[in-house]
């Protein structure tokens, strides 16, 4: 793969088409284009090319007719499949929903398409968004950019990899407990979860309601922030949102690093933690350090406890949001059930796939009576005091830093057969989705050859400091890893 | 049947819990009206009522504003913090697999309502109301091998309000009912339209020997405050009849069959529903703060438990305490007691006109034929004026009657009602010189019926004064013809 990238920013594409540079519909082709010709890495389940084309046309005449069409006239992107979207099924990558056309569209994408984005496609999925890798879809796996044998990381490891592979300028992936940030990590891209309630989940399929949030994956920071910025706020759909800064989300200059604050949690720097991911890490963090940061270590002691409360509350909210795909309205329903219990019972055990049945049966056991009391409502109540810790230890630093998972991508198969080896890779991310504060990734150069990703945190609701800090720290890591490779060239 | 002796020797034991379908204009949690009275199937729906994948519930405001006012009619107040909960089965009526409803914390503890039982009041306790959507409707056409579901009732919004176990007869359950009807009422919270619906009502009856509880059953969806007491009554017949051959009672839900005027067993041996209860994360706790319970508690109309007391000291009884309350809910054109309340510093007009509401306008209005288009708080100032003419001697207390009666029928009043009464020929004369005249011819004209009276037989004067009544034409005052005539006889 080239590591340059055929697309410019997301503001420069959106200026060239609305100034009549470029055209939205030779940005759709060409968008259509590398998606045909990247096939292999089974990226997308299906495009919306006839809708997408239609809209590229659209706004094509309203440029031409002298509109201003928006602040992304014209910026083809992907979508995860678990987004509702007009222009093909949505299936959330799983047989359940296969046939299932959105009779409305997610705030998100309506918000996009207000400022004249395109979506021109729909990303693979561990499906439902249960997993790590994309093996969990029910058609297919999505393959990693650098090494096809190995997983892009999930579940939005089909939005990643169609954003590495220049498909488009950036997608829409989720992040319940690190499904944008670490595909992000593994693929080689900047992945962003906001804080909890920033961004609407109205027309999202969920996930687990108290930490799913609207991931956004891009190659830079600025991009991220700037699609971001046209998604946040409150949505009378969704009554968890919250309201956006009243300042954009956009970066606008680098930020300095300077006199920044930076806490690194030991407890992710710690045993279990791949050498060659830490060693990159750590010369993320030596070059942070370098620019003026002040690096620190910090210690969240309940962390240890996170991945068993994530695997308690998230599964006990996916068996109830799982519910309604009962086989009646919609979606697939056996045909040959003569009667309502095998109806339910037969639907629901074709279409859902073995994670989805894995995680509805955690979830429904540690809500039944007599074990209510001792998973779900232990489990809360560590929550509780892992959103204690958090807050007190960003009393102290500006930002949270770490890798994003123990390992780099691991190989297609590898974890298949080990359910607890693959919930293992989300061990740096469920802390956050917990806690519900926003963190990003940004590439941190590679271990034997696989992208590492650092992993940002700050408090609640300091998603623009995050990211304008985040944008400096990109810019920061890759000018060193640049000149480093040159030297290696020169030498 | 049992016997009035063996039934003396067992305690019964009801508790009610009663869904009250909200008047809002839209659902608990979807923008999609709300009235599916004459609605075709499914066209009241949204991707929210469907479960749709991605739909979130949005909380109606509203909803929690008639929850809150209904708090304050039952004897509470609204909680300043309450939350939602999902409670788990599978029905094709209920799209998203689970129902939402207010579990763990809900929008009202606790709370009072006070009965009325042969005269006497008791209160019966309140454990809690809390909000939660109705699920859709499932019909099974005979003969055919498919069901069909109808979603319109998805989601409307319905307050389960539970009560103690604080009843012990039928007719004490059927009050109880009754009670909550006007409360929902008065305090504007529902339609409270008994006929489609918007109160079902299941009653949990038991009996004992001892001091410790029976096994209970439930019975389900009761419309009406009359198949309450008859469900209970049938309920605490068949189990004291169980208990007597020795038998148990089975815990179980049953239902009521109006034609057979029995319960019957629903479900066999109840199974121990597993729910999985788990808070709804996609709806933020309701948190109502002082100024909202304030605005709220000030702007709720007196209930019926003030009105009784009101009305009781006014020197009213039981009866027509009853017939002024229970007529304050029956059409929203008639409001008796606002404007009782209006005049109630006037103590003997306040009791006056609620007797003549009472006698004469209540009866002439639940006669169907007589279709009145004014509105009886435009007919205050004829009360007014006929309370003047009859305090002023100017009208009969039978004349009175027969003028209200008369002016009911009109859809306008008389400028002036005394000047209408005496066309009418209504008025009484009190004029002492003209019924002295009178009282003279009459004398003159029963010379016997005179004498008897000098001689001290007094049944006469009636006679004498019915003469005079007959004479003026029914316009005498008889009291001043009778004191007229002992004048000129004694």
């Amino acid at each position: 793969m080239s590591t340059e990238s055929k697309w410019p920013s997301v503001a420069i594409i959106a200026a060239d088409v609305q100034s009549g540079k470029i055209t939205a519909t030779e940005l759709v082709k060409q968008a259509l284009q590398t998606i045909e010709d990247k096939k292999e890495y089974q990226a997308v389940i299906a495009t919306t090319a006839d809708r997408a084309l239609e809209r590229a046309k659209e706004i094509d005449e309203q440029i031409a007719s002298g509109s201003n069409v928006g602040k992304l006239a014209g910026v083809p992107f992907i979508a995860k499949d678990n987004f509702l979207v007009f222009g093909s099924e949505t299936t959330a990558a799983s047989n359940i929903l296969k046939g299932f056309d959105a009779p409305y569209q997610s705030t998100a994408i309506e918000k996009l398409e207000s400022e004249g984005a395109i979506c021109v496609a729909k990303a693979n999925l561990d499906a439902f968004g249960h997993g790590g890798s994309t093996e969990n879809s029910d058609f297919f796996t999505t393959k990693n950019p650098h090494d096809t044998e190995r997983v892009p990381g999930g579940s939005s490891g089909g939005s990643a990899v169609a954003v590495v592979l220049d498909m488009v300028p950036f997608a829409l992936g989720t992040d319940t407990g690190g499904s944008s940030r670490q595909p992000a990590s593994f693929s080689g891209c900047v992945g962003y979860k906001p804080t909890y309630g920033l961004i609407s989940r109205s027309g999202v399929i969920a996930m687990a309601s108290s930490t799913d949030t609207i991931g956004t994956l891009a190659r830079t920071v600025e991009d991220v922030a700037y699609v971001v910025d046209v998604m946040a706020g409150r949505d009378p759909l969704d009554s968890t949102t919250i309201d956006r800064d009243e300042q954009s989300y956009q970066v606008s200059n680098a930020a300095s690093l300077k006199g920044k604050k930076v806490g690194v949690i030991k407890e992710y720097m710690g045993e279990g933690v791949d050498p060659g991911v830490k060693q990159a890490i750590e010369a993320s963090l030596e070059v942070l350090k370098k620019a003026g940061a002040e690096i620190v270590p910090v210690s969240l002691p309940s962390l240890e406890y996170s991945l068993g409360v994530y695997y308690i509350v998230v599964p006990a909210e996916i068996s109830s949001n799982l519910s309604r795909y009962d086989g009646q309205r919609y979606g697939y329903s056996d045909a040959d059930a003569n009667n309502l219990d095998t109806s339910y019972t037969s639907s629901r055990t074709t279409g859902f796939g073995a994670e989805a049945k894995r995680r509805i049966m955690t979830g429904a056991y540690v809500l039944s009576s007599g074990y209510y009391d001792a998973y779900y409502n232990k489990a809360q109540t560590v929550r509780t005091k892992l959103i204690q810790e958090f807050n007190a230890v960003l009393e102290d630093v500006d930002f949270l830093a770490g890798p994003t998972a123990p390992t780099t991508a691991f190989k297609i198969g590898q974890n298949t057969n080990d359910p607890l080896q693959m919930y293992l890779a989300d061990v740096m991310t469920v802390g956050a989705s917990l806690v519900g504060i926003p963190a990003l990734v940004v590439p941190a150069g590679k271990a034997a050859g696989l992208p590492v990703g650092l992993q940002l945190m700050t408090k609640q609701k300091a998603d623009r400091m995050l990211l304008s800090f985040g944008a400096a720290a990109q810019s920061a890591i890759s000018k060193e890893i640049s000149s480093k490779q040159s030297k290696e060239i020169e030498t | 049947m049992v016997s009035a002796e063996t039934r003396k020797q067992y305690t019964v034991t009801i508790g009610i819990e009663c869904h009250v379908q909200l008047k809002t204009a839209t659902k608990l949690f979807a923008a999609v009206s709300n009235d599916a009275r004459d609605a075709e199937p499914n066209t009241l729906i949204s991707h929210i009522c469907l479960g749709m994948p991605g739909a979130l519930p949005v909380l109606n405001e509203h909803a929690v504003e008639l929850a809150s006012r209904a708090a304050f009619a039952l004897g509470s107040k609204p909680s300043p913090f309450s939350t939602f909960d999902r409670k788990h089965y599978f029905y094709p009526d209920l799209p998203l697999g689970y129902q939402i409803t207010q579990f763990y914390q809900p929008i009202v503890l606790g709370g009072t309502v006070t009965i009325v039982i042969d005269g006497q009041e008791k209160q019966i306790g309140i454990t809690r109301a809390h909000l939660e959507a109705d699920a859709g409707k499932n019909t099974h056409p005979t003969g055919a091998d498919y069901s069909l579901v109808d979603l319109n009732r998805a989601g409307t919004p319905l307050l389960e309000i539970v009560s103690e176990p604080d009843i012990h007869s039928a007719a004490e359950a059927r009050a109880y009912a009754h009670e909550l009807y006007l409360l929902m009422k008065y305090a504007d919270v529902s339609d409270a339209d008994l006929y489609h619906g918007n109160m079902r009502f299941d009653v949990n009856v038991s009996v004992s020997k001892t001091n410790e509880l029976g096994t209970r059953t439930e019975t389900k969806n009761l419309n009406s405050f009359r198949s309450v007491e008859k469900a209970a009554e049938y309920e605490i017949n068949r189990q004291i009849e169980l208990l007597e051959k020795g038998q148990k009672i089975d815990q179980e839900t049953r239902g009521w069959d109006e034609a057979k005027q029995k319960t019957l067993s629903q479900r066999g041996k109840e199974q121990a529903h597993d729910y999985r209860y788990m808070p709804e994360p996609d709806i933020p706790p309701v948190e109502l703060d002082e100024a909202f319970i304030e605005r709220i508690f000030k702007s709720l109309p007196a209930m019926p438990s003030d009105w009784r007391q009101k009305l009781t000291s006014l020197g009213l009884d039981a009866s027509q305490t009853a017939i002024l309350i229970d007529a304050e809910v029956d059409s929203p054109v008639v409001n008796y007691l606002p404007l009782l309340e209006k005049v109630i510093s006037d103590k003997s007009y306040a009791k006056q006109l609620a007797n003549w509401f009472v006698n004469i306008e209540i009866p002439f209005r639940s006669d169907e034929a007589n279709i009145v288009e004014l509105p009886n708080e435009a007919r205050a100032p004829m009360y007014h004026a006929v309370y003047e003419l009859v305090t002023g001697n100017k009208l009969s207390s039978s004349n009175a009657k027969l003028l209200i009666t008369e002016l009911l029928g009109h859809n306008s009043l008389p400028e002036s009602v005394e000047k209408y009464a005496d066309e009418q020929g209504l008025v009484q004369v009190s004029d002492t010189g003209e019924i002295e005249k009178i009282v003279v011819d009459v004398i003159t004209a029963n010379p016997a019926a005179a004498e008897d009276v000098r001689n001290g037989e007094m049944k006469a004067i009636g006679f004498l004064v019915g003469q005079v009544m007959k004479a003026s034409q029914g316009k005498a005052n008889p009291g001043l013809a009778q004191e007229l005539l002992r004048k000129h006889l004694m």
